[in-house]
């Protein structure tokens, strides 16, 4: 399973990349291999607010749901529209072509509660076993 | 024992199975305190010919409406099933197979759902339809819910008082544990029966969830739903149409011309029998944006591993089984098998027989509308714009339950007496007719009716 | 050859179906009646067929299809027993097919009979005070029960219950009927034995639980041998114990529902009482309740009056109201009664005792060749697992499943229970034959044999069944919900 050290992530399997200001929000690798294929994302609209831990969005796969909670809040300045229209890509490359979001990050300190790529791991690790 | 087909030697094979010690757990799998001490009071099982007879000999206590000219509509229409929907409904591999959760063992239950969406697509001019719901009532207070979801901000429902009012009280159960109030909109007795709009056009922007209006009306009236759906979209809300009579839909403008956004309702009238009210089909239909939130099964086409056309059951996350409390509904079994009848039917009609079969219901609803109102003291109660159900009005003091009894006598079933609904429709009886009330039976009616009316 | 096209694409234009009669009266013009803009002129794309095409077509239809008379249909929790064919005969009759739901009570007392007996039939099976037939399938007859609940507890006062206990096992109508209540969900989690233990009730149970809600016997098939224990903790602090009826064909003339301190069951017509499945609904959800609940039960009630007819009555001013139209699914009813007259009470005490001799014998045959998680005396079903074949070749319990078409079999339940990983339920119910089990243990045996030697044509079956694996993702990314015409 492929984790980038210079990302972080949440306990959620959302992972963030810092762009300036902004955060980057996708799902992880973990969470595509265990939805399976997936075939539908929800999210929110440009300029929508989201709040830290509550739902952003959905990802479905056939059998499975799972929420997209937020790791941080923000406004949302940018959505990938392409990826609502092919949500596959997510399977394909959960940290490139499929992130989700842009968000204005709101309070940065936030940005200090996420999860090391290794903390991710070793999180993983403890709930699947 | 009747459909247990072990023998003694089966039996005694089994058991030798099992070690002496697994005996003993199988004979306490139940703890001794909870195990019955005396054996079910329930008579000894009847041999098949004494279960047809004692059973034939209930059925035979109740009249039909063979025996009697039955004039009763209301929410369930009798109409004439050809004898194809029995025969082909009736295959075993159809009635005897479960949910399709195996999609290759189960095409000829898939395509025929994928086939029944279709016809209700087409009959109602909407976008998509579910797999079925179990009845128009239920249905309805689906189509409230999905509303809700959809329009999350809203604090009410607005039901218009001209709705089946048991599809009234079942939406008004549905809502009892949410926040959501149910609103009835009063509707006028006088003269035009149809819904009076003003609580909508009061209602703050964003604060009605959806407008719930029956086409034709639980009166037979049909209003003017464009207008009504119409004023609740601009005011933020969703239109729900809801029909009880789907034969109604082959000669009035389909819900989607009429506004609405949800099209529900009953669709018993082709291919259930009356049965005493059950089991019929709640069908639903919604414009393509709303199916995420659209509760109940849905089939849909796909490929198989050799690529050849297939269906499945699909967008299954909305469910329960997957999505549990947060599913958009907790149906699970539905009405399958009442669907295939409602598909067979619609199909065995055909796009010209359907139009001739709603044109002779109209036809013969109006002969009769003529008759009785071509009398002195029985007048058409509301706006004459009706499919094949309307309601008529004597003259004040007169006991339409006593109407009801004389034909009873003649053993004619006159109608549905609406102030079983309403203490102000006193003199008003609901009179429906369809392809199976004869003329010869219309004449009879019409003239009793005239006869005990003249006598007042 | 195969003709896979639809009804709409064999329409022929101008083709006739069934026409109605010749009009007796004369025929008038809508559009002389009704204003134009009300006034619909075509039905698009609607099918045009003859009466043989449509033979054809459905009987080609069903012939895709596989039902309980096609062969053994092990589906764990379904209960898909025999559908005894006079039970269809009898809902056929005229006296039952052609009465109105709004003909007066004293023309149909024939009906009425059928419903209040079959009520009063259910009561003396559950060991509950009162029944109802009203709620149309299991989950409306949850819902039925957990809006009861709700009433019950604001009519006391205690509109601070807000939570339903649910175990891990549960099937998934039951959270969504409680979410749909107004409730919210709390899980429990079954032990190592497969059941409840009393410790972890007492741990979440408190004074803002409305319920326990549970299935008895459990979805592993496993007798909740605690519950009176459990029932007395959870009565304790005032609240109540639902449960979920879906499994009663293990316990009929052997316990009662009654005695173990059930306040609330639905039972499920269409599973234990053989009413058919008719490839998903109608089906019928009876619910059963203590004297304490009565009050609140759906109406309309059928009442005996005192010359002896029977009547219905709304008149119950705690009652939730009604969850339908009319009456309930009458004609399933109908069945369900048949059922049980045909069988009696000794009959239907045979029914669990083979239904739990058939799951366990059925069970033993699969020891050694399938992994057993909750291996002791099951009820009227078991659970087995695709851990050993997983482990050794890759095979699933999906494949296995697909597998076991090719030999003539609907599969089990699968992936259910949640708790179980490749969880694999099967039922055999009481109506198949030792022989018929027989065949299953060596099919099941013979694919775990194949999963081994051949893992390639598991994975990749079926192979002998009308189509081959079916393409979920490609239906759910892109939905084709209905034909529509070429443009």
């Amino acid at each position: 399973m492929n984790h980038p050290a210079e990302l972080k992530y949440t306990k959620e399997h959302e992972w963030i990349k810092i762009e300036g200001n902004q955060a980057v929000i996708g799902i992880t690798d973990y969470a595509q291999d265990s939805l399976g294929d997936v075939v539908y994302l929800e999210l929110p609209e440009e300029g929508d607010s989201i709040t830290r831990d509550e739902g952003f969005g959905v990802v479905e796969s056939v059998k499975a749901v799972s929420d997209l909670y937020a790791p941080i809040s923000g406004a949302v300045a940018e959505i990938n529209d392409s990826l609502v229209e092919s949500p596959e890509v997510i399977n394909d490359d959960p940290y490139g072509e499929a992130w989700m979001l842009k968000v204005d990050v709101e309070n940065a300190s936030e940005l200090d509660e996420l999860l090391s790529a290794e903390e991710y791991e070793q999180y993983i690790e403890e709930e699947s076993s | 024992m009747p459909y247990i087909p072990h023998t003694d030697e089966d039996l005694m094979q089994m058991l030798n199975r099992f070690g002496p010690e697994y005996l003993e757990n199988l004979r306490n799998l139940i703890p001794e305190e909870l195990r019955s001490t005396r054996a079910l009071e329930i008579p000894r099982g009847l041999s098949e010919q004494d279960l047809v007879k004692h059973v034939s000999a209930l059925a035979s206590e109740n009249a039909t409406v063979e025996e009697y000219a039955s004039f009763l509509g209301a929410g369930a229409y009798n109409h004439y099933v050809p004898s194809l929907v029995r025969h082909l409904a009736g295959r075993s591999e159809f009635y005897t197979s479960y949910t399709p959760y195996q999609p290759e063992i189960s095409q000829g239950t898939l395509q025929a759902l994928f086939e029944y969406q279709t016809l209700i697509c087409q009959l109602t001019g909407m976008d998509v339809s579910n797999a079925s719901l179990y009845d128009g009532a239920s249905a309805t207070a689906e189509a409230v819910l999905m509303a809700c979801r959809l329009r999350k901000k809203a604090t009410k429902v607005m039901v218009s008082g001209t709705v089946h009012p048991e599809y009234i009280e079942t939406i008004k159960t549905y809502l009892s544990a949410s926040e959501i109030e149910v609103e009835v909109l009063g509707y006028s007795t006088r003269k035009g029966g149809e819904t009076f709009l003003t609580k909508i056009e009061e209602a703050e922007d964003g604060s009605i969830a959806c407008l719930v209006a029956q086409c034709p009306n639980f009166l037979g009236v049909i209003e003017n739903l464009n207008t009504m759906h119409e004023l609740v979209r601009s005011k933020g809300g969703l239109g729900i149409t809801v029909v009880t009579e789907p034969l109604s839909m082959a000669l009035i403008k389909p819900p989607s011309e009429l506004g609405a956004d949800i099209a529900v309702g009953e669709a018993a009238s082709f291919g259930s029998p009356l049965g005493y009210g059950g089991p019929y089909l709640g069908f639903m239909a919604t414009r393509d944006e709303f199916v995420r939130q659209m509760p109940g099964r849905i089939a849909g086409e796909t490929k198989d591993a050799d690529g050849k056309r297939s269906f499945c059951l699909t967008l299954a996350t909305r469910e329960q089984h997957i999505r549990r409390d947060r599913a958009t509904s907790n149906i699970c079994t539905n009405q399958g098998l009442s669907a295939l009848q409602a598909a067979i039917h619609m199909a065995a009609l055909g796009r010209d027989a359907l139009k001739h079969l709603a044109g002779l219901n109209f036809s013969k609803a109006y002969y009769l509308k003529n008759r009785l109102t071509s009398a002195s003291g029985i007048y058409m109660a509301f706006t004459p714009h009706f499919f094949n159900e309307f309601t008529i009005r004597f003259s004040r003091g007169v006991d339409v339950d006593a109407i009801l009894d004389a034909l009873m006598e003649d053993k004619i079933i006159g109608g549905f007496n609406l102030k079983r609904i309403n203490p102000e429709l006193n003199c008003h009886l609901l009179i429906n007719v369809t392809e199976l009330n004869s003329r010869e039976d219309i004449d009879r009616l019409a003239d009793k009716i005239i006869e005990l009316t003249e006598k007042k | 050859m195969l003709d896979d096209r639809l009804l709409f694409e064999k329409s022929v234009v101008g083709r006739t179906g069934i026409r109605p009669p010749v009009p007796d009266v004369p025929l008038v013009k809508p559009s002389d009646l009704l204003p134009a803009t009300l006034i619909r002129e075509d039905i698009e794309g609607f099918p045009e067929l003859s009466e043989i095409d449509l033979s054809r077509h459905y009987t080609a239809l069903s012939s895709l299809n596989f039902g309980i008379d096609t062969g053994m249909y092990p589906l764990g929790s379904c209960t898909m027993k025999y559908n005894p064919k006079v039970n269809e005969d009898i809902a056929s009759l005229k006296g039952f097919t052609a009465i109105h739901p709004y003909m007066p009570d004293s023309l149909v007392q024939g009906a009425l009979k059928v419903i209040c007996e079959l009520e009063e039939l259910l009561k003396e099976i559950t060991g509950m005070d009162a029944v109802s037939v009203h709620p149309s399938a299991g989950a409306q007859g949850e819902l039925c029960g957990m809006l009861m609940l709700a009433s019950y507890f604001k009519d006391r006062g205690e509109d601070k219950r807000k939570k339903i206990i649910i175990p891990d096992t549960a099937h998934g109508t039951n959270p969504a009927s409680s979410a749909l209540a107004g409730f919210s969900v709390v899980p429990v989690k079954t032990d190592k034995s497969g059941i409840l233990s009393a410790e972890a009730i007492r741990e979440v149970m408190d004074e803002e639980t409305a319920a326990l809600m549970l299935t008895n016997p459990n979805t592993l098939g496993l007798f909740e041998t605690n519950i009176k224990e459990i029932a007395d903790i959870v009565h304790e602090k005032g609240g109540l114990i639902y449960c979920d009826g879906a499994n009663l064909n293990a316990i009929m003339g052997l316990a009662k529902l009654g005695d173990m301190g059930v306040d609330i069951v639905q039972l499920n017509l269409h599973k234990t009482f053989s009413t058919p499945h008719g490839g998903g609904g109608p089906g019928s959800g009876p619910i059963g309740v203590t004297a304490e609940l009565e009050p609140y039960l759906p109406v309309p009630r059928v009442i005996k009056n005192e010359n002896g007819t029977l009547s219905l009555t709304t008149d119950r001013p705690n009652s939730i109201g009604r969850l339908r139209a009319f009456y309930g699914q009458f004609l399933v009813l109908v069945k369900a009664y048949s059922y049980i007259r045909r069988l009696g009470g000794e009959g239907l005490t045979k029914v669990s005792e083979t239904a739990i001799l058939n799951a366990n014998y059925l069970k033993e045959g699969l020891r050694g060749t399938f992994d057993i998680p909750f291996d002791r005396a099951c009820m009227h079903e078991c659970v087995v697992t695709d851990k050993l074949q997983l482990e050794e070749s890759g095979v699933s319990t999906m494949d296995i499943a697909k597998r076991l078409i090719d030999y003539g079999f609907h599969p089990p339940t699968i992936y259910f229970p949640l708790v179980v990983s490749g969880a694999m339920m099967i039922e055999p119910t009481e109506t198949e034959s030792l022989q018929s089990i027989d065949e299953l243990v060596r099919v099941m045996k013979l694919v775990s044999k194949e999963a081994k030697e051949d893992p390639q044509t598991v994975k990749s079956a079926p192979h002998r069944a009308p189509r081959k694996r079916i393409d979920e993702t490609a239906a759910a990314r892109n939905p084709v919900l209905r034909w529509r015409e070429e443009a």
